[in-house]
C-alpha cells in the first residue's frame, strides 16, 4: 500500500472505522485453506521473486509473496498486514496451492531425536 | 512436515526449524515488557478470530449474536541460528479466553508464568493449565517496585507447585534477567523431556 500524502479518503477513514474489506472478503467467503494447516510459527518463504497477478490470486496474495521474500512465521506475516491468522492461512493455501511459497511445519518436541535443539536454543540465549 | 510440491525449484534453501515459548501470567503482570525485552524485533501482535460456541465461560445473555471473539496475542522473535527461531508468544491480553486457545500452546517447547505476588492468584489459572497439558514451566516471579519481596519458597508453598518446578525472580523490563527465565526453562524442559523418556523406557 502506497501512502499518497493526506487524501480526502485518509481523513475519514482511519483505524477506528475498521477494515475497509472484511476478512471474510479478503478470502472470497472462505473459511479453511485448501492445502495445509500453518501453524502459527510454520515457516513460509516465497518461491518466486515476483507473481504475476492472475485470477485468483489478489493484492493480498502478492503482499504476502513480498513479505516472503524473507523467511516469515504464519504469525509474523498476520502482524505485518494486519490480517486475522485465519484469513493469512487462508491465502496461503491458494499460494502453496500454485507452489508459490514453500512452507515449514514446526517441529514438535516428542518428535526431536535428541537434545540438540535445546542445547542450541540454551547457548544461543546466553550468547545474546 | 514439507508440503511437497513437485514443481518446486530444485535446491531451494532448506528452511529453518522453529520452536515457541509461550510467556503466560495475569493481566499487566508484564508479558509483552518480557517478549520485548528479549526479542530482536519490537514484539508484533496477530489477532484471531475465534468464532467456537465453546468460548463458554463467557456469559453471553443479553448478546447471544455475538459468536465471535477476537483474542490478541503480542510475539517476538529471536534467530538462534540459520537453522533455529525461537517464538515467544505472550498469551492474549483478555486472560480469561487465552487458555481456550489450545493451538497457541499445542507444540509449545515450554512456558515462563509470570507472578506478581501482590497479585499471586491471577497466576493460578495460567499454572493449572500448562500442568494440566503437562507442558514444562517455570514460575517468574516479577519483581515489582514497592511490592514486598517474598522468600522463593514462599511463592513455591503459596502456588502449591510440584518440588521440580523452578520459581525464580526476575525483572522483565531487563533483557539479561529474562534471558536468565529463557535458558531456565530450557533446562527445565531438556530434563523434564529426559525423565519422560526415561520413564517411557522403563529404566
Amino acid at each position: 500500500m502506497t501512502v499518497q500524502g493526506e487524501s480526502a479518503e485518509q481523513q475519514w477513514v482511519d483505524d477506528h472505522a475498521g477494515p475497509v474489506v472484511r476478512p471474510y472478503a479478503v478470502t472470497r467467503g472462505r473459511a479453511r485453506p485448501v492445502t495445509g494447516t500453518f501453524d502459527l510459527i510454520s515457516l513460509v518463504t516465497a518461491t518466486r521473486a515476483e507473481v504475476t497477478p492472475e485470477i485468483g490470486i489478489g493484492p493480498e496474495h502478492l503482499a504476502i509473496v513480498g513479505l516472503c521474500q524473507r523467511i516469515q512465521s504464519v504469525a509474523e506475516i498476520a502482524a505485518h498486514l494486519d490480517l486475522p491468522v485465519g484469513t493469512i492461512r487462508v491465502l496461503l493455501g491458494d499460494l502453496a496451492a500454485r507452489s508459490l511459497v514453500q512452507v515449514r511445519e514446526p517441529q514438535t518436541t516428542a518428535g526431536l531425536p535428541d537434545n540438540s535443539i535445546f542445547e542450541a536454543v540454551i547457548n544461543g540465549l546466553r550468547a545474546l | 512436515m514439507d508440503y511437497g510440491h513437485s514443481d518446486r525449484p530444485a535446491g531451494a534453501t532448506p528452511l529453518p526449524t522453529a520452536i515457541k515459548i509461550l510467556v503466560a501470567g495475569g493481566f499487566g503482570v508484564g508479558k509483552t515488557t518480557m517478549v520485548g525485552a528479549v526479542s530482536e524485533t519490537r514484539p508484533l501482535r496477530t489477532e484471531e478470530v475465534l468464532t467456537e460456541s465453546g468460548v463458554g465461560i463467557d456469559d453471553l445473555s443479553g448478546v447471544e449474536s455475538k459468536t465471535t471473539t477476537t483474542v490478541a496475542m503480542d510475539f517476538g522473535r529471536i534467530t538462534i541460528s540459520d537453522d533455529l527461531v525461537l517464538y515467544l508468544f505472550g498469551t492474549p491480553g483478555q486472560d480469561r479466553f487465552w487458555f481456550v486457545w489450545d493451538e497457541l500452546a499445542l507444540g509449545a517447547i515450554g512456558a515462563v508464568v509470570l507472578a506478581d505476588t501482590r497479585r499471586l492468584a491471577d497466576c493460578f489459572p495460567s499454572i493449572d493449565y500448562f500442568e494440566g497439558r503437562g507442558t514444562p514451566f517455570v514460575v517468574a516471579v516479577n519483581c515489582f517496585e514497592g511490592a514486598r519481596q517474598y522468600r522463593l519458597d514462599e511463592v513455591q508453598a503459596a502456588l502449591n507447585l510440584d518440588p521440580g518446578v523452578p520459581v525464580l525472580l526476575c525483572d522483565a523490563r531487563q533483557r539479561e534477567s529474562s534471558k536468565e527465565v529463557l535458558v531456565t526453562l530450557m533446562e527445565h524442559a531438556m530434563k523434564t523431556r529426559e525423565a519422560r523418556r526415561r520413564a517411557a523406557n522403563g529404566n
